[in-house]
């Protein structure tokens, strides 16, 4: 019978030869990634009282990203409880201020085609954008996995998010994704499988495709798919490994899947207002709003690609007086390549503050966080209430290009015109 | 169970409301005065022990942070009932113990409303009213689980006694 790419991915981490929509079946996890918050310090206490260790230790990695770095006893506590707990099993990987886990999985080359993966944060569906199935789960949930190799799924729906044609210039992932939210809702991935497919899809380079997967969580999907093909293995090539030559490659195209068709060539930059992703419009809705911070920041949008992108519009400008642009690097080898290549150059010489390769604000967690009142543009994925400080603050989220125009010109402006407009 | 009071709160009660970050790395008792602060700053220190949480849409949507159903469990709340639930949070709501009801009516439900929950049986009976409300039903190893506590408990169990995992028979509508 056909299948689309998560049942069969699903299947076969259930031992299963075909699974159906609806059904509860258990699967086997090929890999765990836990990080400093919801990882060591909540799961520890469980693997204790249940009285068992680490199913098989080398196919979980963790990863320090939230409390990095330290910044009073409480955290430090928490940073050395996870080094401990890195120190007492043979994991499959440990990173400590090495960059944001959702990036430096995939980096490191942690993370293949085909896997059945969990992870302790509710960004993991970045990892579907490998054509892995991936997901978040709590930490209980995680000590279950850690402790059994097992975790239970209700097989999803597919539901497949079509983009012909191609972006146009200015237009990214980041866009598709708010959009996205504000046509079907932060509920409209009913938390079923998401896959994104289409000629502009397809186009996309690997770090655009893990942005898409990442916001499958602001959209409500259990997982966010991109079915691998040359651009996946080429990366994965770069991170030294190679795809499983069993791993499913694409859906059956006759399998049975929810269709949303959407044109590529006409979308226009997105912001996204407070307090929801689903507040999404065309830039020009908001453009007259004034901002004292910008952030490029988060898995979300601090990727080498999104530095990139803000380095496009920054180069030869200054964000504006009064505006604070602060840059958190989504991992340490990505800020080293934008280093190397003159990227991270044109950040600073726009204005920009650097900020620990880490979660930082983002989570809400750092002591870098909005103070009352305070307007920011920030290219991370949630600008709930109070997120990213105080109540009383005011997050619009927008791509990497969006966040960086409006940096220079202290309010919220279309990126395209700084984009065709070579700085004076 | 006895009635409990509902707590009425909207559509999108994100986990931020619930946990906020700047509370998450301290232990838990010292999050739980901040459980949904930002939406209603009378509520963490108004709840007693059997008073029910309702909502709209999408309840728990954003982060993965167990915290958010800890803090609701361990301020007492009975249940939460809500049109619908976000992912990760109805799967952790039931990993600690904390009965989850998905209910079409659940707007039904005003502020104050004396409400009885009947998890097993999907059954909602509105003592103010005396309307009946109907919530989808988990399957079976879901309310096991839940009977037993929660997750670590019901594994607990099952590592003692070395029984097979969940058995893969289960309702195949709604979700879980």
């Amino acid at each position: 019978m056909a299948m689309t790419l998560a049942e069969k991915i699903i299947a076969r981490a259930a031992g299963r030869d075909h699974v159906t929509p609806g059904e509860i079946v258990i699967c086997r996890v090929d890999l765990a990634m836990i990080h400093d918050s919801g990882g060591p310090r909540r799961v520890q206490p469980i693997l204790e009282r249940l009285g068992v260790g680490v199913w098989d230790p080398a196919k979980v990695v963790l990863i320090a990203d939230h409390y990095v770095p330290a910044f009073d006893a409480e955290t430090r506590e928490i940073g050395a409880l996870t080094r401990r707990f890195a120190a007492s099993h043979r994991l499959g990987g440990f990173y400590d201020g090495e960059g944001i886990c959702h990036v430096v999985l995939p980096e490191r080359g942690h993370l293949l085609p085909g896997m059945l993966a969990v992870g302790g944060d509710s960004h993991s569906p970045t990892g579907g954008a490998f054509g892995a199935y991936m997901f978040g789960i709590g930490a209980t949930e995680m000590a279950g996995v850690l402790a059994t190799g097992e975790i239970w799924l209700r097989v999803p729906q597919t539901i497949r998010l079509d983009w012909s044609g191609r972006f146009p210039r200015g237009v990214t992932a980041k866009d598709v994704m708010l959009f996205l939210c504000g046509r079907l809702g932060m509920d409209g991935g009913r938390y079923q499988a998401v896959e994104y497919t289409g000629s502009a899809i397809i186009a996309l380079p690997m770090q655009e495709r893990m942005t898409l997967s990442n916001m499958t969580a602001e959209l409500g999907g259990q997982a966010g798919l991109v079915a691998p093909d040359e651009t996946t293995l080429a990366y994965l090539r770069a991170a030294g490994v190679a795809a499983a030559e069993s791993a499913p490659r694409h859906g059956d195209a006759d399998a049975d899947a929810e269709c949303h068709e959407f044109s590529a060539d006409t979308l226009e930059p997105q912001v996204a207002a407070p307090h929801s992703p689903a507040n999404a419009a065309p830039v020009g809705s908001y453009a007259p709003t004034r901002i004292e911070v910008a952030y490029i920041g988060a898995c979300t949008g601090a990727k080498l690609a999104d530095l990139r992108m803000a380095a496009a519009v920054l180069k030869g400008r200054r964000a504006a007086s009064g505006v604070r642009l602060l840059v958190a690097p989504a991992s340490r080898r990505d800020q080293q390549v934008a280093a190397a290549e003159g990227t991270l150059a044109i950040l600073e010489q726009a204005g920009a503050s650097l900020l620990p390769n880490a979660c930082g604000i983002c989570a809400g967690y750092g002591d870098a966080l909005l103070g009352e009142e305070v307007v920011c543009i920030s290219s991370t994925a949630r600008n709930f209430k109070g997120r990213m400080g105080a109540a009383s603050s005011r997050v619009y989220l927008a791509s990497p290009y969006t966040v960086a125009a409006s940096a220079v010109a202290g309010r919220i402006v279309d990126p395209r015109e700084m984009l065709d407009r070579e700085a004076a | 169970m006895r009635a409990g009071r509902a707590f009425v709160f909207g559509d999108n009660i994100d986990t931020d409301a619930l946990a906020p970050g700047a509370y998450m790395k301290g232990p838990i008792e010292a999050l739980l005065p901040h459980c949904l602060e930002a939406t209603d700053p009378a509520f963490a220190r108004s709840v007693r022990p059997g008073d029910v949480v309702v909502a709209g849409r999408n309840f728990g949507i954003g982060s993965s942070r167990e915290q958010a159903a800890q803090a609701l469990k361990l301020l007492g709340v009975a249940a939460v009932i809500a049109q619908s639930f976000g992912g990760i949070f109805h799967r952790n709501a039931l990993n600690l113990g904390l009965p989850v009801l998905a209910c079409a009516d659940a707007p039904r439900i005003r502020a104050g409303d004396l409400v009885r929950v009947d998890a097993a049986a999907g059954r909602i009976e509105n003592e103010t009213t005396g309307a009946v409300l109907s919530a989808e039903k988990l399957p079976g190893f879901l309310l096991e689980m839940l009977e037993a506590g929660g997750l670590v408990p019901y594994l607990e169990r099952r590592l003692a006694t070395r029984r097979p995992a969940v058995p893969p028979k289960a309702p195949r509508s709604g979700r879980a």
